[in-house]
């Protein structure tokens, strides 16, 4: 028969190998899908668009700030940008970031499962928090809201204008999601492990994304609560928490933070996830101190419930209640330490690389390191009545949350790039951008360090002359980083058709993610896995392996 | 006490520049000679649970230091001296309102005379505010409904900055202002140039005006407590709790008057909530304070064994 006759000049094609990503090229089977690893890429597209619009606004603020006088926009407008910076960064970015994207690609694959243990409610997540995004767009567009992410009463139940509900209702959606992304961890890691793979033999990621699943099932109901008490005061005027109908500011300030503090530790535990895996896979060692850096991410996570009136110290609590949140804050830096002296134990007689994640992870670890230290300052009541509420607070969160969530991320990212997609990122373009966000980085945010102490407040639209040189240091360090974090942008994308073929593991690196093709089937594995071996055997990979190639 | 931060400052920033770059270092050293060479493996080592107590004890007695020596500041922080003088703040959207003990107010300043112990005795009239002098290392929130103190000591004679420092709305950035500290023969002068009645002579016209004095008597028993020498002392309450009766106690009674009912009286007292400003409240609370020490030509400590007979009772019970 004719037809099936192969031209003589043209080598047969290779059977296209079916995997999660050209299984199914229609929008249908992208929205409906329940594959963890298209969920994950789902919410890689989501939090990468409301990252850009967040950036914007930061973008703005910076601009704005870059003169002593309110001259670029109206107090209200520059009050309402802050407010969405915070709310965008906060809630539809820093908080599902790398749970969401990465955890939903990995945990399954790190534990040789099938999918998670409820495919529907995962997507079920992405859905709700697609329409938190929808919802916060509308407020943004629709007039916004000026009360700072952290919506504090009575400004926020009595005294603002702006779409407050709205916007409550949006982080109440997005809460949710949270909630079912917990949820299905905690399922998943207790009852869906491959044979073999016991609790000591987890990845160090699982571990921590384990511990932030236990802060967002038992926290974010806490939140989602405050959210209703404020909307049921703004709009029936119950006396809860404004004084002038009986109720207690304070008390809001007390069930806010009892979230949002331990909401700071679902942000960076899965961070600090990603760069044991990093540490461990490029000084070619088993992460030292295995079992203290697992248990300090469950220290780490109880702890944070018992710190949160730190934010308070100057709010009208008491003496001693402020004691005892002071103490208790320095005991929660005592795992956080623990992490970081192990890491850098790990790196002894390793055999150490660098390639960009790697330097993500050292990246990490240096501005975790000054976001901790800067914390236990503010943990010492005697300085934080100086510093809280001025740009000393505002550099040391983003000290945390942008130097170790982001570095960490962007290191993950890299990493995992290759299983994600099947492709390698452009290696020396990759380390240039490292370069720009770590430069940039310190440039915007150390001077604030010094803006605070000499005693520039936060959220401040226009102020005294004298602070005008370390603001426009700080505008002109904004720059290089988004230089920084567009490059990735551009480069990731690229590489999606131009990247090197990865192979399934073009690190040789442990884990059951590298034991499977890249891009992974849609069923992860051909045949469930049997684990053998400890966490980061690379020891055990085959000499001719072990060197783990540069990519170039 | 701006010294005081300071020098605990210098003390985190010593600690936290050794601990960075120790940090720095180690992994620096040990990026550079462990890096990747041709032939030379990894070797795996376990840990060690000697490194891991010593990391994790050593870090917890530093960071004890940082937390007993804050906490000593601050609690001189929170404490004023018992010979400051009292200034009342005002704090509404968006401007300080400032009043003297002595009657003067003024807007957005502060005028005070070196070596001076001032205590702020501050409100909001709406939203939470923050008063924050950088200069002076002070910052206390300011909330509607209740009072917050802080207090400080200015040293030098200049013009320091005032800011809001909690978010407070369109125009929290314009609410500042500046803490005038002047010579005391200057400051004097300046006090001098307003002839005003003090705080407490407003308080005690209100007192009669808004009819307190018909319940609140000092001559003989009203149907409410009498108030003198009540400030700053235990009160029995009809709950069998103890209160002491200090600022909030009083504005309390003032605007809740039911919220704590005082032994052996009846719960017959109006609320006076949005019938005072906060202005007016704050005199009236200045006259009570007044009080403590009987005013000449009253029957003050005579009437006081009258005023609480249960109270003595109650307390041989308990």
């Amino acid at each position: 028969m004719a037809s099936t006759v192969i031209p003589a000049n043209r080598a047969p094609a290779p059977t296209p190998k079916l995997n999660y990503l050209n299984n199914g090229h229609t929008l249908k089977s992208w929205l409906l899908t329940t594959d963890h690893k298209r969920i994950a890429v789902l919410y890689l597209i989501s939090v990468t668009a409301f990252f850009f619009l967040g950036g914007f606004f930061a973008m703005l603020i910076r601009l704005e700030l870059l003169t002593p006088q309110g001259d670029l926009m109206q107090a209200d407008t520059y009050n309402k940008v802050f407010t969405m910076h915070g709310i965008i960064m906060v809630f539809f970015f820093l908080i599902p970031v790398v749970p969401a994207v990465l955890g939903n690609f990995l945990v399954p694959l790190m534990i040789g499962a099938k999918d998670l243990a409820f495919p529907r409610i995962n997507l079920l997540s992405w859905y709700l928090y697609i329409i938190g995004g929808i919802l916060i767009s509308h407020v943004m567009l629709t007039g916004g809201v000026d009360t700072g992410w952290t919506f504090y009463t009575p400004f926020s139940t009595e005294y603002t204008n702006t779409k407050i509900v709205e916007a409550g209702l949006a982080v109440f959606i997005a809460g949710f999601s949270s909630i079912f992304t917990g949820l299905n961890f905690i399922v998943t890691i207790h009852r869906m492990r491959a044979p073999g793979l016991t609790w000591d033999r987890l990845p160090l990621f699982i571990w921590s994304n384990y511990a932030t699943s236990l802060v967002m099932v038992l926290g974010t109901p806490v939140v989602a609560i405050t959210i209703v008490l404020v909307a049921v005061e703004r709009l029936f005027h119950l006396g809860i928490f404004d004084p002038r109908l009986g109720g207690d500011p304070l008390l809001f300030q007390h069930l806010f933070w009892f979230y949002s503090h331990p909401a700071v530790y679902i942000m960076i535990l899965p961070s600090m996830g990603v760069v044991s895996e990093l540490i461990a896979c490029f000084a070619r060692k088993r992460v030292f101190g295995y079992k203290f850096v697992a248990l300090s991410s469950v220290a780490i996570a109880v702890f944070g419930f018992l710190v949160w009136a730190h934010h308070m110290f100057v709010a009208g609590i008491s003496l001693y209640a402020a004691m005892i949140f002071s103490f208790l804050s320095f005991s929660v830096g005592v795992p956080s330490a623990v992490k970081v002296f192990n890491w850098t134990a790990t790196l002894y007689k390793g055999s150490i690389s660098y390639a960009t994640p790697m330097l993500y992870a050292f990246g990490f670890i240096g501005l975790f390191t000054m976001g901790g230290l800067t914390g236990l300052m503010l943990a010492t009541i005697g300085i934080d009545v100086h510093v809280t509420d001025t740009y000393f607070v505002v550099a040391h969160f983003h000290y945390v949350m942008v130097g170790g969530v982001l570095m960490g991320y962007l290191g993950g990212m890299h990493f995992w790039w290759p299983k994600i997609t099947g492709r390698m990122y452009p290696e020396a373009w990759a380390k240039l951008s490292a370069l720009l966000v770590f430069v940039g980085f310190n440039l915007t945010f150390f001077p604030q360090f010094i803006l605070g102490y000499v005693g520039m407040p936060r959220r401040y639209w226009q102020y005294p002359p004298e602070f005008q040189a370390l603001n426009v240091l700080s505008t002109a360090g904004a720059s290089i980083l988004a230089a920084g974090y567009l490059l990735p942008m551009i480069y990731f994308v690229w590489s999606l058709r131009y990247g090197k073929i990865a192979g399934a593991n073009p690190w040789h690196a442990a884990g059951l993610e590298w034991k499977t093709t890249s891009p992974p089937p849609t069923f992860n594995f051909d045949e469930t896995p049997v684990v053998t071996w400890e966490a980061y055997n690379y020891d055990e990979i085959p000499p001719w392996e072990r060197r783990a190639p540069v990519a170039r | 006490m701006a010294n005081q931060v300071d020098a605990l400052y210098i003390y985190l920033l010593v600690v936290a520049g050794f601990m960075t770059a120790l940090i720095f270092l180690t992994i620096l050293v040990l990026a550079i000679k462990y890096r990747r060479v041709h032939g030379r493996e990894a070797q795996q080592i376990e840990g060690s649970l000697i490194l891991e107590i010593t990391w994790s004890v050593i870090p917890f007695f530093v960071m004890l230091t940082f937390f007993i020596w804050g906490a000593v500041i601050y609690f001189r922080e929170r404490t004023p001296p018992a010979d400051a003088t009292e200034v009342y703040v005002v704090a509404k959207q968006w401007m300080w309102k400032i009043e003297h003990a002595e009657g003067q107010s003024e807007i957005n300043e502060l005028h005070v005379p070196i070596g001076q112990n001032t205590k702020l005795i501050m409100t909001s009239q709406d939203v939470i505010h923050s008063f924050f002098v950088p200069a002076f290392r002070i910052k206390q929130d300011v909330l509607p409904g209740r009072y917050t103190t802080a207090w400080f000591k200015a040293t030098k004679p200049g013009h320091y900055h005032l800011f809001c420092a909690e978010y407070c709305g369109t125009m929290h950035s314009g609410m500042g202002g500046d803490i005038v500290v002047m010579e005391p023969q200057e400051y004097a002068q300046w006090m001098a140039g307003t002839a005003v009645a003090p705080l407490r002579e407003t308080g005690k016209q209100l007192f009669s005006a808004l009819g307190c004095a018909t319940c609140h008597r000092f001559d003989v028993q009203g149907r409410g407590p009498n108030l003198v020498g009540v400030y700053n002392k235990p009160v029995l309450l009809e709950d069998g709790r103890t209160v002491i009766a200090d600022e909030n106690y009083v504005r309390e009674s003032i605007l809740n008057p039911t919220a704590k009912i005082v032994n052996g009286f009846k719960p017959v007292m109006p609320t006076f909530q949005g019938l005072v400003s906060e202005e007016q409240l704050n005199a009236l609370v200045a006259y009570v304070k007044s009080l403590a020490q009987p005013p000449p030509g009253t029957a003050g400590l005579q009437s006081q064994p009258a005023t609480f007979p249960a109270q003595t009772e109650k307390m041989q019970v308990q």
